[in-house]
């Protein structure tokens, strides 16, 4: 039987107001930015502190709809995360897989992969290690070079480990050999923890920015995170929309940059939030895949 | 940034004998050995190929650094200047300058980022009610999964001049309007808050995994001895955790010169380049954009070489005060 005295009923009644405000101070921003997207140019520009819509109205979205790069960069972007994340998953759980058996030179590679958590050879060489690869230009350049993260690498070797062993030696006594206990034993037994890391994958591909910009020369090649930046940060939604800008100037119907900036981040954050219970799932329960020592 | 747990053969596993043994020595020629372990050989290649080329080859392409390189020449025929590069680091006013940028930054995420997890972490053991916990760990989560530039520009729309943080000042206080995203005095602060918004959540689930292990006994104890939910705190919350700071600590002493480049990277323009521009940043602008190829590599291993001394020489430290290093 608990017995709180008064003091520390108040202080847990005080500790759940502050975390509460700052969940809700946390989300304000999403509000807000539904609320902006959805308005129309007139409330916007007349109104000082718009808390609600006085209008629903998609003008917005049918502006950014109506653009031929948003489209192509959404259609850009969901390749490369869908690529990306299954050759993600498949190069780390195989490697994962293989760094769990005994096999020669297996500490040698351990520490292979454990030394590029300390020591990275630095965005130069990696930029020309890339343009040597010839992959400058490509969707490729997106997905190659990050392929395995370490970090997941070592986590899913340590899932992998919690198989229990019977099951692997049961299989090499019936004469399998380690690609077959992998393909039928260790996959099918993992669905879990391969759905969480390829969620996690995905999420990385969708928010690619940087290596866009730095390895790909092609306008039409850039994802969508690129065509937000341009849009939002560069307030420049008149050049980078240019197609949807041109039938706008004819009508004489733009809406305002600021709405099409919002309505950009909410479509492009749609995705992350869909995915997001599936993630919270996995981690919510405090759950971490693999030991997590102490 | 998440801390990379090190496996370790005596962490808990589901059945015994899971973790890898002693390679066997059986007194079989090597190729043998060798090809009896095929199947896992072909499962670690792509994966071994992977890492050495692009995670090992471009270590040895930092020799760069010590030519003065062209693309056009390459490698082998480029002209060697030795530690020109180099030199130039501690003479060059603007390196010297990002240099500083980079340290002063680092300082301040120490100070007021890396405690919020850890605060956030107490507060959240303390809810009783998994609804709410469940709640308030959802929205507190999520920001960690948004791009930078999701994030980034959300805070341009909300600081424009137009914006709804300048529209309440103004209403409230009476204040013109600041640029705050064109102010070299905010770039700094804007950077710690947003790194605050984005990362305190997701940096909650390692104290919060920690917190979970702790025999409720103890507390029962602690209570039926009288101590108050805060001494409890003091003494079996917090020690609990503090290994897992100490790690953290030493995490971020490693990474003092890496700055998080895509935040700062799309928070600069012209007007906060100045106070702005850290290391990873500068980098990128004088070896991509302006083609100092070697200069660039030069600086970029700088970096690295400081940040390995710096991880092993932290590591080393948390042994001296009695916690596990990283390795």
């Amino acid at each position: 039987m608990q017995h709180r005295t008064v003091p520390e009923r108040l202080g847990e009644a005080i500790n759940l107001a502050v975390l509460i405000l700052a969940a809700l101070v946390m989300l304000f921003p999403f509000y807000y930015i539904v609320i902006v997207s959805f308005s129309s140019y007139q409330d916007y520009m007349e109104s000082d502190l718009l808390l609600w819509p006085k209008h629903w109205v998609l003008d917005s979205y049918s502006f950014i709809f109506a653009s031929k790069e948003f489209i192509r960069s959404i259609g850009v972007t969901v390749f490369i995360t869908v690529v990306g994340a299954l050759f993600s998953l498949i190069m780390t759980s195989s490697m994962g897989f293989a760094l769990t058996r005994r096999a020669w030179g297996q500490s040698f590679f351990m520490f292979l992969v454990l030394f590029t958590f300390i020591f990275s050879a630095g965005l130069i060489p990696s930029y020309l290690i890339v343009k040597e690869t010839g992959l400058i230009d490509t969707y490729w350049a997106l997905i190659i070079p990050v392929a395995i993260n370490p970090f997941n690498l070592i986590v899913m070797r340590q899932f992998f480990m919690g198989i229990p062993e019977e099951l692997n030696e049961s299989a090499v006594i019936d004469g399998a050999n380690e690609m077959q206990i992998f393909l039928r034993i260790i996959i099918p037994l993992s669905k879990p923890a391969l759905a969480a890391f390829g969620l996690f994958y995905a999420v990385v591909q969708w928010n690619t920015y940087f290596s866009a910009i730095l390895y790909l020369n092609t306008p039409s090649k850039w994802t969508v995170q690129v065509i937000l930046r341009q849009i939002v940060i560069l307030n420049d939604a008149t050049n980078t929309l240019a197609s949807a800008a041109r039938d706008a100037a004819r009508s004489a119907h733009m809406p305002p940059p600021e709405t099409i900036g919002m309505a950009a981040i909410l479509l492009a954050t749609v995705p992350i939030l869909i995915v997001y219970p599936f993630l919270q799932k996995h981690f919510a329960k405090g759950v971490m895949l693999g030991s997590v020592k102490g | 940034m998440t801390a990379p747990i090190m496996p370790d053969a005596t962490t808990a596993q589901a059945s015994p004998q899971a973790a890898p043994r002693q390679p066997i020595r059986t007194g079989k020629p090597l190729s043998s050995r060798l090809w009896r372990e095929r199947y896992i050989f072909l499962l670690l290649l792509p994966g071994l190929v992977y890492f050495l080329v692009y995670k090992y080859v471009p270590m040895l392409g930092n020799i760069i650094a010590f030519q003065d390189f062209s693309p056009f020449r390459g490698f082998l025929h480029s002209e060697w200047v030795g530690f020109r590069h180099f030199e130039r680091i501690f003479e060059d006013a603007e390196v010297v300058r990002v240099i500083w940028n980079t340290l002063y930054l680092a300082f301040l995420q120490i100070v007021f980022s890396f405690p919020i997890p850890i605060v956030l972490s107490l507060m959240l053991n303390e809810v009783r009610q998994s609804r709410f916990k469940y709640f308030i760990q959802s929205v507190v989560y999520l920001p960690h999964f948004l791009s930078w530039v999701v994030i980034i520009g959300i805070i341009t729309i909300f600081l424009k001049s137009e914006g709804l943080v300048n529209e309440l000042l103004h209403l409230v206080f009476g204040m013109e309007p600041i640029s705050f995203m064109q102010e070299p005095g905010w770039f700094m602060p804007l950077i710690v808050l947003e790194v605050i918004w984005k990362e305190s959540g997701w940096g909650t689930v390692l104290f919060l995994a920690a917190l979970a292990g702790v025999n409720p006994a103890l507390y029962e104890a602690a209570r039926v001895d009288g101590a108050s939910r805060l001494r409890q705190i003091w003494h079996i919350t917090l020690p609990a955790i503090r290994s897992t700071i100490v790690i953290l600590l030493i995490l971020q002493l490693g990474h003092v010169l890496d700055s998080g480049f895509e935040q700062i990277f799309l928070m600069l323009n012209p007007f906060t380049m100045d106070v702005g521009n850290v290391l990873d940043t500068f980098v990128y602008f004088k070896g991509i954009q302006q083609s100092d190829f070697s200069f660039g590599t030069a600086v970029g291993l700088f970096k690295g070489i400081v940040g390995l001394i710096l991880i092993l020489g932290a590591n080393r430290l948390s042994k001296k005060i009695g916690e596990d290093g990283l390795f």
